[in-house]
């Protein structure tokens, strides 16, 4: 460690005003802060409230996805061993999984950040870790077999248009990662959508085992063959085709516990998320008219990406609400709506992603009316006395 | 009634005004600056939605359709007028404006300010005027959808409105590129806010 402090502390002078690499010392900032801690301090007031800065944060989240890309990794090779009819052999499968994930981790982050830098650099700010958790978050959602170059225009979209035109980490109205699904989703609707992207080497028809379907259990659901879906345990462990980082009710359990106690996701959006979704389809299990709706209730939290987007996407403290009861309105409104989309839009087997971003485009408004609803209250209560 | 509620949500979230057809964008990008202002204007525009759909309905079924006219007598069968329908339509949407006019000043003389040269803008704000001409188009079977229809576009601008306004009441003091300032950095939400709007689309009811 001291060895490379000494090396960067030698190099540093070029990456400074004046020196001979001064263009790219957003890059060398970025490098140096990831390994160490910068030396620089806050020269304008203090805003330190406790340890918990960006970075820790930001390091957290991705903790909590690591049981779920490990998980997603295992899972990519079992649905291909299981697709081609092959002996399903642990390490083969967790091999050809981490070859089939890296070059999608490595696109989000090689694009994502390259914009970072480039936007600190020509705004004079510093790189700050804003696209850490996105970064990982993308190659979670996406079906396995996305082009790499689609998913590199639409990284580059959600992180231009999606936040650095707001001004950057912090400001954007939408979450970053679900703009980049959503832009994949209607841009290039034959990959993301149908049944054989979700297993990989399906598209191209290396499936040679008769009866494998890599329908998810959405579009099973959707397409009312209630008894081929699933069963609930499977649901629950994950071995079933979905989104890289979806498909465990389990792994992503842990994540959500590790985000709720370490207090960086938001409890209450968490809790509220599935009480709205399991309230939505009790109530459509009353007026069901067809098999989907017959489905029980539970079914909607376990299949998909609802469990996933509950804990990752709709507690981003950036795009959600940030009033105490707003949170609770939020979440509410975020599950009954990702439930009706999937059961009435034919159009569109998941609601989860539209679902948030919907909210988020909301988020503001409910903030304001909470909180004059609080201006008001005290209002009264100051002038009675 | 289940046909109602059909009318009102497909007009509220589906054939949103704003972002399914992009109508009314003078008014929605001008006056979204604060959530009170933007709301005042949205419910102006409601009310003046609920009162000249279902009026012009009455005109372009009893003046203007071919045939319309038989009620008057039985040899004008064959007489269409609905060449006229745009000038009709627009009479109708002037008057009703300025009475919401001075309503609005009479009772709340702030946000009459606040609204400035862009209440009387309402009457030439396309969201009002698609309304009345899709109204046209769909065939609504009766007056009460008619009435329904005319709300739920309503209701879908004030929604689309107050939505942008708290927006951009929480982006004010972000460190948005100059080049984009203001109008820039609106048009790009606007077309965000209308991805998430697809949510709806294709919905059957």
């Amino acid at each position: 460690m001291k060895a490379l402090r000494k090396q960067i502390d030698k190099i540093k002078p070029h990456f400074e005003k004046g020196g001979k690499l001064s263009m790219f010392h957003s890059f060398f900032d970025a490098v140096e802060a990831l390994i160490f801690v910068p030396d620089t301090v806050t020269t304008r007031g203090s805003h330190i409230r406790d340890g918990a800065d960006l970075k820790r944060v930001m390091i957290t989240v991705w903790i909590a996805l690591v049981p779920a890309v490990l998980f997603g990794i295992y899972n990519i090779g079992l649905q291909h061993s299981l697709s081609i009819g092959i002996e399903p052999v642990f390490w083969d499968m967790i091999w050809f999984g981490f070859l089939k994930f890296l070059p999608l981790a490595l696109v989000s982050y090689a694009v994502g950040l390259g914009v970072e830098i480039y936007f600190a650099q020509i705004k004079g700010h510093e790189v700050n870790e804003g696209f850490f958790v996105t970064g990982l978050l993308i190659p979670l959602i996406v079906p396995v077999d996305v082009p790499l170059w689609q998913l590199a225009l639409a990284v580059l979209f959600s992180v231009i248009i999606g936040k650095e035109v707001f001004g950057g980490t912090g400001m954007n109205i939408l979450n970053p990662a679900l703009v980049t699904r959503a832009f994949l989703f209607f841009s290039y609707p034959k990959w993301m959508s149908g049944d054989s992207v979700w297993v990989s080497g399906m598209v191209k028809g290396e499936s040679i085992v008769d009866g494998f379907s890599g329908a998810t259990p959405l579009a099973q659901a959707a397409a009312h063959q209630v008894e081929s879906m699933p069963s609930a345990l499977e649901m629950i462990i994950g071995t079933i085709p979905g989104s890289i980082g979806e498909t465990s009710f389990i792994a992503i359990m842990i994540g959500a516990a590790i985000l709720v106690f370490t207090g960086v996701g938001s409890w209450k959006i968490i809790v509220s998320v599935f009480a709205g979704g399991m309230g939505m389809g009790l109530l459509l299990n009353t007026f069901a008219t067809n098999p989907y709706m017959e489905l029980p209730a539970y079914y909607h939290l376990i299949m998909g990406g609802f469990a996933f987007g509950a804990v990752f996407m709709a507690t981003d403290p950036v795009t959600a609400t940030q009033t105490e009861t707003g949170k609770w309105i939020y979440g509410l409104l975020t599950g009954i709506l990702a439930v009706l989309i999937r059961v009435l839009n034919p159009a569109f087997p998941e609601g989860m992603m539209l679902a948030i971003l919907f909210m988020n485009v909301f988020a503001p408004l409910i903030d304001h009316y909470v909180v004059e609803a609080n201006i008001k209250r005290r209002l009264k209560r100051a002038i009675s006395k | 009634m289940e046909n109602l509620v059909n009318i009102f949500v497909k007009s509220v979230f589906i054939d949103n005004m704003v972002f399914a057809y992009f109508l009314g964008m003078c008014s929605y990008l001008a006056v979204s600056k604060t959530v009170k202002t933007s709301v005042g204007l949205g419910i102006a525009v409601v009310f003046v939605l609920v009162i000249t759909v279902p009026v012009n309905y009455l005109i372009q079924k009893f003046l203007l359709e071919e045939g319309a006219l038989v009620w008057v007598s039985e040899k004008l069968g064959d007489v269409d007028l609905s060449f006229l329908s745009f000038i009709m339509f627009i009479a109708v949407i002037a008057s009703m404006v300025q009475l919401v006019e001075m309503i609005i000043e009479k009772f709340s003389p702030a946000l009459y300010s606040s609204l400035g040269i862009f209440l009387p803008l309402i009457a030439v704000n396309c969201a009002i005027l698609g309304g009345s001409l899709f109204m046209v188009e769909r065939e609504y079977a009766n007056i009460a959808e008619v009435t329904v229809f005319g709300l739920g576009s309503g209701v879908g601008f004030l929604l689309a409105i107050a939505g942008i306004a708290a927006i951009r009441e929480k982006i004010r003091y972000s460190n948005i590129p100059d080049p984009l300032k203001g109008l820039g950095i609106t048009f790009i939400i606007t077309g965000l806010m209308g991805i998430a709007f697809m949510s709806f689309m294709g919905i059957k009811l």
